[in-house]
Order: structure tokens, then sequence, then C-alpha cells
């Protein structure tokens, strides 16, 4: 799709269309992809179900039943129309609301990030370098996904681009702070994992008792925050 | 009213039509895999439509009615049997105090749905009973039943009582009733199922031979099939390009195809979103089919339009809504 190219809509199945902003990560296309869920989410149609974005799509899945109003119309066309016509009335991409600045305390290396050493001689720089340049970036919260609660994010230094493990490790627990390829993330969930682990934050990034399970979403900005093994202990909200 | 849990089976969960409306939040819509089959369980004791079950995987449990209720046994059979008496699926069926609900070896298909009337009474998690093994949430402690658990359940509803009121005139016996839903919402599941799928975003990027493969060859359900989604074995599917394919949403029925070849059909538990090429995605109304395959059963896909795919969920609305209307007027 060339950049400014009108969005494109395809089904996902009997029940979810998708609507494609664009080919390729960029900041302008996932400011459209937010730009239309809020347009949207002011202007839902009868059956609408949930939306969830990633990098270049939103994904809009419904009920066929209440669409058609009871098999009276084709759902996916009708769902389709309502799209195409709120694609036409979005207005432009609010600016970037940098304000909207979430900070992750990290303490990085030793138990908390096993890999750092790893990724520095990969890299080929300090350990202290790793960490500088991977707390300089404003990251972009692109999407969330994998697991509950986790954000892929974009800004990554590319000089701190480091494969994944060969041999996945069983358990990562939640918190930790990896690096795969060019990109950097954080488990939400304590699960089996390939990143290279350089951190953990105290926070926890998903607990169903809060009303907004995930504590990030799509849209936000965060910064990692160096802070010390003790402040780590004094602040940590992980389950034992 | 309680249900005590005197042997757990192999995965016995509490099981609803799932939380959607967090997915933007990685949380997985989820619920019963069988959806439909859970609603007529619940429709045949009177209970809305949406209301806790249990979901029972192969291997059933062994459940002890603490007081009298009226429960219905849908989807697998996996040979039922009350107090030692076997019993039907698909009938309201009340069991007196005291009485133990077993089950056998699986005769067909893999997952049964056990209903009572008043449903599961779990605390909602994020708007919903179901239980998310993943995250450890919903349902009963976000965990599979174990032997000693107490499971409560809520209050019949007048619909419920007014069924008891009919079937069960002696309280201290079983009974079953003689009436079911019609063939359509009570489907027997076959040993080589078809399941019916329409092509999926990224179907064009398979080579047409992997495209005729998929829908051609037999494909078996591997052991590395659980409530996120079954690996299959079959021919190997080769897609024409090597790019790297963005995340974008993936849902219930996406047949993804890693790079090794072999297709992944995704379930109720699938993640919201996934990086893997989607070939195909299975279509609404078979997701009970779907959900009834077992390990080492071999399936088949056929295709479909979208406007095929849409009837037949259209049609399988009418049908459990139907049945909802049905029951209402003859219990009135």
């Amino acid at each position: 799709m060339p950049p400014g190219a009108p969005a494109q809509l395809y089904p996902l199945g009997d029940a979810a269309v998708v609507v494609q902003f664009g080919d390729a990560i960029s900041r302008a296309t996932h400011a459209a992809i937010q730009a239309f869920g809020a347009h949207l989410a002011r202007h839902p149609f009868v059956g609408l179900r949930e939306c969830v974005p990633a990098f270049t799509t939103l994904t809009v899945y419904y009920d066929p039943w209440l669409v058609s109003d009871g098999g009276q119309h084709p759902p996916y066309e009708t769902v389709a129309d309502t799209l195409r016509a709120l694609l036409a009335t979005v207005g432009p991409p609010a600016a970037a609301a940098t304000t909207n600045l979430v900070e992750i305390p990290v303490c990085y290396g030793g138990a908390w990030g096993p890999d750092l050493d790893f990724v520095a001689r990969h890299t080929g720089l300090a350990t202290a370098e790793v960490v500088a340049r991977h707390t300089a970036p404003d990251y972009l919260v692109h999407m969330i996904g994998f697991a509950p609660g986790f954000p892929y994010l974009g800004g990554l230094d590319a000089r701190l681009a480091t494969p994944r493990l060969a041999q996945p490790r069983p358990r990562v627990p939640a918190g930790t702070v990896g690096i795969a390829g060019p990109q950097t993330g954080i488990y939400s969930l304590p699960s089996p994992g390939g990143w290279q682990l350089i951190g953990r934050t105290p926070l926890r990034l998903f607990d169903a008792a809060w009303a907004a399970p995930s504590l990030l979403h799509a849209g936000q900005h965060l910064r990692f925050v160096p802070i010390s093994a003790a402040e780590y202990a004094r602040t940590q909200q992980h389950e034992p | 009213m309680s249900l005590s849990v005197l042997h757990p089976g192999l995965l016995t969960t509490v099981q609803d039509l799932g939380r959607p409306g967090y997915q933007q939040a990685g949380v997985p819509v989820g619920g019963a895999l069988d959806a439909v089959a859970l609603r007529v369980a619940n429709l045949l004791v009177g209970n809305d439509e949406s209301a806790a079950g249990l979901e029972i995987t192969l291997r059933g449990p062994c459940l002890r009615f603490d007081a009298g209720g009226l429960f219905a046994l849908t989807g697998a059979d996996l040979s039922p049997t009350l107090n030692g008496q076997p019993l039907q699926l698909h009938r309201p069926t009340w069991a007196p105090v005291g009485a133990e609900l077993a089950f056998g070896a699986p005769r067909a298909g893999c997952r049964a749905y056990l209903a009572v009337a008043g449903g599961v009474a779990v605390a909602p998690v994020l708007g919903s009973r179901a239980t998310y093994l993943r995250a450890g949430l919903g349902g009963w402690h976000g965990r599979a039943l174990r032997t000693g658990d107490e499971l409560p359940i809520g209050a019949p509803l007048p619909l419920g009582q007014r069924i008891i009121a009919e079937l069960a005139k002696n309280q201290s016996s079983i009974a079953q009733a003689r009436w079911t839903p019609g063939p359509q919402l009570c489907p027997a599941p076959r040993h080589r199922p078809v399941i019916r799928a329409v092509q999926g975003p990224e179907y064009g990027q398979f080579a047409v031979a992997s495209q005729r493969a998929f829908w051609e060859q037999p494909f078996v359900v591997t052991a590395a099939a659980d409530r996120m989604g079954y690996r299959l074995q079959g021919p190997a599917l080769a897609r024409l390009t090597d790019s790297e394919l963005l995340s974008s949403a993936v849902t219930h029925g996406t047949v993804q195809v890693p790079p090794g070849g072999q297709p992944i059909v995704l379930l109720a538990d699938r993640q919201t979103t996934g990086g893997y090429p989607r070939l195909a995605q299975v279509i609404t109304a078979d997701f009970g089919a779907l959900a009834q395959a077992a390990p080492g059963q071999v399936l088949r896909f056929q295709e479909v339009s979208l406007d095929e795919a849409q009837a037949l969920y259209l049609a399988q609305e009418r049908a459990v809504r139907a049945l909802q209307r049905g029951i209402q007027l003859r219990f009135a």
C-alpha cells in the first residue's frame, strides 16, 4: 500500500473485518489506526463487539445476527459499508500526546536481567551503555498482544538489536524486560520465552481485578527508568 | 446447592460464552469451545443461554449433587451415568439429593457440557465466569476442577422451576424428560469430521499446490491440542514468500501456518494477535464440530464462500432461538 492510500477492508472469517491502514510499522499508520478506533468508539453500530488494534490493522469483531437484523441483510457487507462511511468522516489523527508518558522502573542486570552481559558483548557496548541506550527513548505502545497486557513497543535503539535465544527458557517471570531482534518488550505474565532478558520491572502489567486489566494500552508512550535492587525489592508488586 | 467433585476427570473447567471486550488488553474471548452445545444445555434446564456450566474433556469427572438438581448434558457422548444408570444426552434430567454423576469411556466427540439449573455461581471476572487457564483467571479459582472442590450452583430461574415441577413429580428418584431438541442442535460428533472454512487473509501467499492440499488432504489432530488450539499434522504447506508478517488479529477458528508448514487451528483461548500467515478461517457454524475432534482424530477442511458461511451462521442462530422460544412456550 502506498503511503496515504485509502484503508483496505477484508474479512477475517464470518464475524470480523480487518481494516488495514498500511504495510509497514510507522507512527503515521499507528496514528491513523488510533484516530479511526476513537471515531468508531464514538459512533458504534448495533452488533459491534470489539476492536483489536495491531501494527497496521484494526480488526473489528461483530455479531452477525445483530448486524444483519436477524438475517435480513448480509452481515459482512453491512459492516463493511458502515466502516467505509466512517472512514470517510474520520478527522485527521490527533497530535501525539507525549504528555501521556508512563514511566516503567526497571532493575537492570543481575538476577533480574541475566542476558544483559550477553547483549553488551553482542552489541560491543558496555553494560552501562546498553542501559543508557535502553532508557533513552520514548517508546510507543503499538499494540497489546501475545499475552494479556503484553506491549509491542516501537522505538528501540537499533544498536541494541540482539537475536533471540536459540533455546527458549521454560519460564520467564512476569515483569521481565527483554530484547528480541529489533524489538523490546515486557513479559506481562510468567511464560516460556526466548527473548534476551536484560532487567525486570517491579510493576504489575496485568491484573484481572483492575477495571482496565492492562497497565498499558495501544497509543501510550513509555520510558524505562533504571532503579536499584533495593528499590526493586521495596516496590515489587508481583506474586511470590 | 452445590456439586461436590469426587473425581475431577482429565480436564473439567467452568465455562460460559466468554469475555468479549478485553481483546485490546490481550485477553482472549475464551468460553466454551462448543458454544452451541453449552447454549443448548442451558436452555434445556431453563437457564439463560449464557449461564456458566462445565466443559468436560474426554475422561469425565464424578460429581455428587448435594441437593436435588435439574441438569442436562450435551456435546460429546462420554458414557454418562447417574447412580450407575445410563443417561441420554440432550434431555432435562432430575438428580435426587446425593446422586452421583459419572462418566465412562468416550464414545463420540471430545467435549461434553453440563448445565445445571441455576448455573455455576462463581464470581465473574472481567464480565465472565469462563476459566482462562493460561492467566489463571475466571472459573473456579482460575483452574481446572480438583477432587474436594464444592462448586456453588445458583437458584433455578422460574422457567427451570417449571421444568422441575413437570419432570420431577417424585423428587427422590431419577427422571429424564422424553423430549429433546431437533437433530440440528444435537449433532452426533463424527469420527472423521469435515470442517468448513473460508480463505484467510494470507491465503493468496500460499503455493497453489499447498492451497489444494489443504482442502483435499486429511490432517491429524496431534497430542499438542488444548483450549488454545490444535497442532495438525499433514502435508507441509508452503508459503511463496518468506517476508516477515507483522502481528495482526487472530481469532477462534484461524488456521495459521508457522514456518515448518504444519498448520495450527486456533480455539477460544488463543492469543489475540499473531504473526503467522492466516491460511484459512473455520466458519463459526463449525466451531462445535472442531471442538469435538480429539487428539489422534483425522479431519478434513472444506472450502465454502463467505456467503455460505454467513447463511450457515444465521441458520444455526435461528435454530437456537427457535429452541429457546419453544421451551418458553411449552412451560409458559
